[in-house]
């Protein structure tokens, strides 16, 4: 890929990743987020964290379909640093909005309601992936190893995709297309992986003979 | 649009007033031709509200209404904008604002009240029977929604008490059960959830003939709007939201404790007396605060209400009863 093609790019996605949260900043300076802003500043937040850890998800598959799509790679980084931003901006709303910055009120949320255990436990998850997100911490970790922590994301986004299920109302399925999306994301690493096996394996009989 | 007879013309065709005005003004500002065209449009509506009697019920038309002492006061009105585009009425799609774009669909005329179960004999009420019943009333009620949002409404209609009267219930009647509307060719978002309809809600006999309790034609002096349960509906301002049928189609007067939605849908959230109560949370939220509805982010928060705050009015109805338990 040519140098200013992939700026152009990595301009497009920053513009896009920014925009749900200029959208609220907007919303909020103009007094425009509807008619109840605090909900709608959860759910945004929320359903954007959860649509930026599903894009990051897809690289690594998507990538593997063709040798061409190799240049994928350099976007991962800051697609799932963003979904760790909106997963911030998330916890930000509930601890001053909900919570009210109350401790005690916090604590009773997490020990008594499990849509919000589970929010906080994925949110948490995405906080040594973000630490370690930088080239310096790649070199010190080891490729071998970074590479089993950052399998935590499949965690993190198994538990936001069950904390949104527990949060909306019985018989609403809202979450189920993130659902399908990410399980079929997750299916397909080892999926892909037996079929490039099989390949490589073929390829070493026809040698063989 | 064709000119067909009047009774043709199913009150679903009628162009919705917020459209109706949108074209009032794009005609303004459009080029001549466009004008004509428009021009030939309105002139057919213009004809179905002389000829038709259903142009009545349009969803905006002014009500005549008389004061009320059974009206809130000292508090600020939620704006017409968001009680009007932030529903929940989940035949008409999942999202807030699905109903107002999609409850255009829902025929409000012809429309009719069953009256069965417990009563002297059955009975069907026409909706232009209902609406002559009593005086209209203007009401302000406190609206707190079991998501821990809440509005300030001014309703337009009578108290339930006063149609009930009509019905003549038996003295078996303990119950009164309230059906809305239900037809999935016209409700088509209806199956977006797994809820099984129509949608079902009930009171106590004592509950249901509390004055504050409201048979509910109107909002901001007009029509009620077909998403906010046009063209009747409950409005029981001491409960969570969802008590509050909308789109009324059947009264049943019953002995038993009838079964309804929200509760039979998943009932350690939704009691069947889910009277607002900010001691007993929700599995899933606090209900001892809400956020109000139309003010900014950081300004929304405030103290929920035993009763919604109409506790001097309701709360001798449960005297002895543990509201913990029915909750």
């Amino acid at each position: 890929m040519k140098r200013s093609t992939l700026i152009l790019l990595k301009t497009l996605t920053w513009v896009a990743c920014l925009w749900p949260v200029g959208q609220l900043a907007w919303g909020a300076v103009t007094n425009s987020l509807g008619a109840d802003p605090t909900a709608r500043i959860a759910l945004s937040t929320g359903y954007t964290t959860l649509m930026l850890l599903t894009i990051t998800l897809a690289i690594t598959p998507v990538r593997r379909l063709s040798p061409g799509l190799g240049w994928l790679i350099k976007f991962r980084r800051l697609l799932g640093l963003f979904a760790f931003f909106y997963g911030s901006v998330h916890m930000v709303t509930y601890v001053a909005l909900y919570a009210a910055f109350d401790v005690n009120a916090m604590m009773a949320d997490i020990a008594k309601r499990r849509f919000i255990t589970m929010g906080v436990a994925a949110w948490l998850l995405l906080v040594p992936l973000a630490a370690t997100s930088t080239n310096w911490a790649i070199r010190k970790l080891g490729g071998k190893r970074w590479n089993r922590l950052h399998k935590l994301i499949y965690v993190a986004a198994v538990c936001g995709v069950i904390h949104y299920w527990w949060q909306v109302k019985s018989g609403v399925l809202a979450p189920a297309p993130f659902t399908v999306v990410i399980a079929a994301l997750l299916l397909a690493r080892p999926v892909q992986g037996w079929l490039q096996r099989r390949k490589v394996q073929a390829v070493a009989m026809d040698q063989a003979s | 649009m064709l000119i067909g007879k009047p009774s043709d013309i199913p009150s679903s065709a009628i162009t919705p007033k917020e459209q109706y005005l949108n074209r009032r003004r794009f005609l303004r500002g459009a080029i001549s031709g466009a004008v004509a065209a428009g021009a030939a449009a309105v002139g057919a509506e213009r004809l179905a509200e002389v000829f038709s009697p259903r142009i009545g019920a349009l969803a905006g038309t002014k009500l005549e209404t008389v004061k009320s002492p059974l009206t809130t006061t000292g508090e600020e009105l939620t704006p017409e904008e968001y009680i009007t585009h932030y529903n929940n009425f989940y035949e008409f799609g999942v999202d807030k604002d699905q109903p107002a774009k999609n409850a255009g669909a829902l025929p409000i005329r012809p429309w009719t009240i069953k009256v069965e179960g417990k009563v002297a004999k059955p009975l069907t009420f026409d909706i232009d029977t209902l609406l002559k019943l009593r005086p209209l009333e203007d009401r302000v009620y406190r609206h707190r929604c079991v998501e821990a949002w809440s509005m300030v409404i001014p309703w337009v209609g009578y108290s339930l008490s006063e149609f009930i009267k009509q019905c003549q219930p038996l003295a078996s009647a303990k119950y009164v059960q309230f059906l809305s509307y239900y037809d999935k060719r016209v409700e088509k978002w209806a199956s977006e959830s797994t809820i099984s309809w129509p949608y079902s809600e009930g009171l106590r006999m004592d509950e249901a003939m509390h004055p504050l309790a409201l048979l509910t034609f109107g909002l901001y002096g007009e029509v009620l709007p077909n998403q906010d349960g046009a063209p009747v509906r409950i409005v029981v301002p001491w409960k969570y939201g969802f008590k509050s049928a909308k789109s009324i189609v059947a009264v049943r007067f019953l002995d038993k404790q009838p079964s309804t939605t929200w509760n039979d849908q998943a009932p350690n959230e939704y009691g069947f007396y889910s009277n607002v109560n900010p001691e007993v949370d929700h599995p899933r939220w606090s209900q001892k605060t809400e956020r109000r509805v139309g003010l900014p982010f950081y300004s929304q928060r405030r103290t929920t209400l035993m009763f919604n705050g109409y506790g001097d009015q309701v709360a001798s109805l449960y005297t002895g009863m543990n509201l913990k338990k029915n909750f």
